[in-house]
């Protein structure tokens, strides 16, 4: 496996060539937050957290580190200014959702996030409707991560849980016809992958639906 | 019951059969079945998903994330009021209301006779002619509120 | 129909069609979506019916053609080669039409457009303001052909270009042209389309994909439908040229759900083709095979974006995937794949067959030949401009559109779909200039130009452009789907008179975020028509929250309706329209209107009598104390 060479916060890495940013830096001892990241699981890069700034020559980029490919010679910065300031904001909106969960507050702690930010909308309670737009959207905690759904479908192959919708109305469900079948097989690996504890909530409301 | 099932069973096959089972070929299947059958029953999709090999979860993501189609059965006529910004500007929250206050539903709904579903569109590409109204794939341009109340109840006497 | 095995098959085929339709007359009716609105097709088979009543068939020609662009006048008849435009044509006006016009070549002045400021009717269709100042170059041949006849496209040297291309050119060649010629994407991104062709041909992979993609989904643009429905086989030709110069034997063409006769006529014209032998195996005896699928969407604005319409077709959910790879290099099924807009496509067998030099010459230095834009909104004359680059804002908006109508004031132009920005009145004259727009905060997008009027709150227009984004987001990434979802709900609170100090500024923070870290290019372009119109109307924005106002009286938490007591007639009709039953009063009673279950659906204001006027909208905090006792009307 050939390698390629390349500058992380200012320390040399050397990583094998088709891996990805952010598993040089791991491999370098370097931590990038994330949330949608599974070692199990192909790289997703919808949270969004792993975000890092790259130059090549005079151009910089801020790229998801979990799906950009090393290069040689790429200098990578993963707390500069303008990363850090998204990243304070991206888990600002997660927090409007799921706010104080474990998997937010260790990032919280760094950023000096700990509470939802004045004049964002609390997602816990329910959201208000305007006559324009046509949200009731049901609070949850769920931050979409997909992590349940991708191990249920690449990992157990059992295709239980799914998305559906799109946009601010998608959602993550179980296929209740599937999940009565398949998941009393599986032993419920997928709770511990949930951030916010909203999955095994919500499958618990399931199993009582279909086994009424 | 049995026998529109049956029905419904053999035109699915009948479709899946033209497009030659191809998995990519998911979104012209629900299209084709959708425009035949006015709405996508689940015993629909589960057949889809043997006869093309793709997981349920994929199907209702699919039919879920593209508003072409409808997880609930529809009524027999069809009126959809365009929300695009030419439109906007021009009046069409105002149809809207009329159409709805005509209809007595709400955008997104059926009514409880099974005869009008009301939708809202992002674009339908009229823009000059705006603010349009489509109802059974015939388009009207700045209908007035009477025009509103005639072309429904003229679709409500061809039942 | 024979087949054509060579350039020279064609140019025969070509003659026949002009000598078969020499000296006749034709008159083309404007028959697309738009002029079906208005009963086009009746119009269209009254023609068919009375020519023959008249014994005029087979000296006459009807043409089904899609828009010619001043589609708010719709259906017109052209009358050809005279040039003689009717507007607003009924079924029952062809009878007089036939036997007038057609027959002994007078005109109907009744018929004639007829200008709005001078009074004058108009005879020629080239010489109405609207026409005069555009350069139709691609859009203009709408008018000479039926949409549904190859014959019409070919007689107007179509395919000649693809002939030509085959037979005298190779690849590298194509390509050449293309790049010198500086056509860039007319889809919105503006990307230098010779280079995009050389990535993909350069790429390596086999079999190499051609798109077109046709789901102009912003909202306010309608020029792809045009052309798709008006003259498809402009676009077949510009697809052929592009894929023998790619080395692409498979083309697709996604059209959007929302456009059926589009569909129906690429149908057509592909069938056509292929019968005449312009599609299949060895082209015109070149040996260059090619073969086109129509993919049609399902509703989803997102699939405009070259991988998430790269992921529909494949069957899967329209979610973008990130950029690098490129499509060029990995599109369809992992193969290199060259998608272009349909007016990018168009544009290509103009430019071989007049050279890459005439089409610099049009333009500005970066921004070369014409555009089409959907030229809507507040506007005296709406409808499809192609103007060369460079025109300015200002010249488009007054010289072509004619200005606001009803004495209203210009107050923003929003260009660029839900991914654009708003321009005031300032800065009219910006030259139209992929370079000049985004320096406004704006940019060209599809061509989208909506025109905005005194009577348009720009804070509801942001949250206009935010709830559609909101619904189109694939809702994958956390900028993209959380960041609008806060914003939307910011501006809900402040449309709804709960704005607070520290808004803007939050909307401007959280805009940054959505801009820098989202996945694909809807995510990223999500803030601009927010952040363009706190940019030009902060004021706009700080009446809102500070005082609770809607200047423009649109927000409807923040107005009231009143019934003016001095000029109320008493007339009943607001009365029992009012779907909420608020209004009180009787025949000679002075209505008022219940503030409490009032709506504000302005059913009210829109039935209320012109000569009356006794409905108006007012500022919340302006509506007068309602009149306790009943009080008798004064009849004027």
């Amino acid at each position: 496996m050939s390698k390629v060479t390349l500058i992380i916060n200012d320390t040399e890495v050397k990583a094998d060539k088709g891996a990805t940013i952010l598993e040089a830096a791991r491999v370098a001892g370097i931590d990038i937050p994330t949330l949608c990241s599974h070692e199990k699981l192909t790289p997703y890069g919808a949270c969004r957290l792993c975000t890092v700034e790259i130059t090549k020559g005079q151009r910089s980029q801020l790229v998801a580190s979990c799906v950009y490919l090393v290069e040689e010679g790429l200098i990578v910065n993963t707390e500069s200014e303008p990363v850090t300031k998204g990243r304070k904001m991206l888990l600002e909106l997660l927090w409007a959702h799921a706010p104080g969960v474990q998997a937010l507050r260790r990032y919280g702690t760094k950023y000096g996030i700990s509470a939802v930010r004045a004049g964002m909308d609390y997602g816990v309670i329910p959201g208000i409707s305007s006559t324009r737009t046509k949200f009731d959207i049901e609070p949850t905690f769920c931050v979409l991560c997909g992590l349940c759904v991708r191990y249920c479908a690449e990992v157990k192959r059992r295709n239980a849980i799914g998305f559906i919708g799109r946009g601010t109305e998608r959602e993550v469900v179980f296929l209740p016809e599937i999940a009565s079948e398949e998941c009393p097989l599986c032993g419920e690996e997928c709770y511990p992958l949930c951030p916010t504890g909203a999955l095994p909530l919500h499958h618990a409301l399931i199993k009582a639906e279909y086994s009424s | 019951m049995v026998q529109a099932l049956t029905e419904l069973d053999k035109k699915v096959d009948e479709i899946v059969s033209k497009y030659r089972g191809d998995k990519s070929a998911l979104i012209q299947v629900l299209i084709e079945i959708q425009r035949e059958n006015r709405w996508l029953p689940k015993e629909a999709l589960k057949q889809v998903s043997q006869r093309l090999g793709v997981t349920l979860t994929q199907i209702y993501h699919i039919a879920t994330f593209y508003k072409a189609f409808s997880l609930k059965p529809r009524g027999k006529h069809s009126a959809t009021v365009c929300l695009g910004t030419a439109c906007q500007v021009r009046g069409a929250p105002r149809l809207l209301d009329n159409i709805t206050q005509t209809l007595k539903i709400n955008p997104g709904e059926t009514s409880a006779d099974m005869q009008f579903s009301l939708d809202t569109a992002r674009c339908l590409g009229c823009c000059a002619i705006g603010p349009v109204m489509v109802v059974d794939g015939e388009y009207y341009s700045k209908p007035s509120r009477k025009e509103v109340e005639q072309i429904v109840s003229a679709k409500e006497i061809e039942s | 129909m024979p087949i054509l095995n060579s350039a020279a098959d064609l140019e025969k085929l070509r003659q026949q069609i002009l000598d078969r339709d020499d000296r006749k007359r034709v008159v083309s009716v404007t028959n697309g979506t738009d002029g079906r609105t208005r009963n086009s097709e009746a119009v269209v088979q009254a023609f068919i019916n009375e020519i023959k009543k008249q014994g005029l068939a087979g000296k006459l020609i009807v043409k089904s053609t899609g828009c010619h662009g001043f589609c708010e006048k719709e259906p017109t008849a052209l009358i050809l080669p005279e040039e003689i435009c009717y507007v607003g044509v009924k079924p029952e006006d062809v009878p007089e039409i036939v036997s007038q016009t057609l027959a002994k070549g007078k005109v109907i002045k009744r018929l004639l457009y007829e200008d709005p400021v001078s009074g004058q009717r108009i005879t020629r269709e080239s010489e109405i303001p609207f026409y005069k100042s555009q350069n139709q170059t691609v859009l203009g041949n709408n008018r000479f052909l039926d949409m549904q006849k190859i014959d019409d496209y070919i007689a107007l040297s179509g395919y000649s270009a693809l002939a030509r291309v085959l037979s005298e050119m190779t690849p590298e060649q194509v390509i050449e042209e293309v790049k010198s010629s500086g056509l860039r994407g007319r889809g919105g991104a503006g990307f230098p389309t010779g280079m995009k062709w050389e990535f993909c041909h350069n790429a390596e992979g086999e079999p190499k994909y051609v798109i077109v993609n046709c789901d102009e989904g912003d909202p306010g643009a309608y020029m792809d439908r045009s052309l798709m429905e008006g003259n498809p086989h402009s676009v077949l030709e510009g697809l052929l040229i592009g894929s023998y110069a790619i080395g692409a034997q498979d083309g697709y063409i996604y059209v959007r759900a929302e456009y059926p006769l589009a569909v129906e006529n690429v149908d057509i014209a592909i069938r056509q083709a292929e019968e005449y032998g312009l599609l299949g195996q060895n082209i015109l005896g070149s040996g260059f095979n090619f073969k086109i699928t129509v993919h049609r969407g399902a509703g989803a604005f997102v699939c405009g974006e070259e991988t998430a319409l790269i992921a529909s077709l494949e069957g899967r959910i329209g979610e973008p995937r990130q950029r690098p790879p490129f499509p060029a290099t990995s599109g369809l099924w992992g193969k290199p794949t060259n998608i272009n807009n349909v007016e990018t496509w168009a544009n290509v067998p103009l430019i071989i067959n007049r050279g890459a030099k005439w089409f610099r010459s049009l333009g500005t230095e970066r921004s070369k030949g014409t555009k089409i834009f959907s030229l809507v909104g507040k506007l005296q004359n709406t409808g499809l401009v192609e103007a060369p680059m460079g025109m300015t804002l200002g010249d488009i908006v007054f010289n072509i559109g004619g200005g606001i109508p009803d004495g209203k004031k210009f107050k923003a132009i929003q260009t660029g779909g839900p991914s654009g920005g708003v321009i005031p009145e300032s800065l009219l004259n910006t030259p139209v200039d992929y370079e000049e727009l985004s320096k406004l905060g704006a940019i060209m997008g599809s061509g989208g130009m909506i025109v905005m009027d005194e009577d348009t709150c720009l804070v509801d227009v942001a949250r206009y452009f935010l709830n559609f984004l909101a619904g189109e987001s694939c809702g994958k990434c956390v900028p993209c789907r959380e960041g609008i979802y806060q914003m939307l709900k910011i501006l809900d609170r402040i449309c709804e008179g709960n704005g607070r100090e520290g808004d803007i500024e939050l909307l401007e923070e959280i805009g940054e975020t959505v801009r820098d870290f989202s996945l694909c290019a809807l995510g990223r372009t999500a803030p601009n028509p927010v952040l363009s119109t706190i940019r030009y109307f902060r004021d706009e924005y700080e009446v809102h929250i500070k005082e609770k106002r809607c200047p423009a009286l649109v927000c409807k938490e923040l107005i009231s309706y009143y019934i003016d007591p001095e000029k109320c007639q008493a007339c009943l009709i607001c009365l029992r329209d009012c779907p909420a039953e608020a209004i009180t009063g009787d025949k000679k009673i002075v209505h008022v209107i219940d503030q409490e279950k009032c709506t504000k659906c302005g059913t009210c204001l829109e039935v209320c009598p012109p000569r009356f006027g006794a409905v108006t909208k007012l500022d919340r905090v302006k509506v007068p104390e309602p009149v306790r006792q009943k009080r008798e009307v004064v009849r004027k």
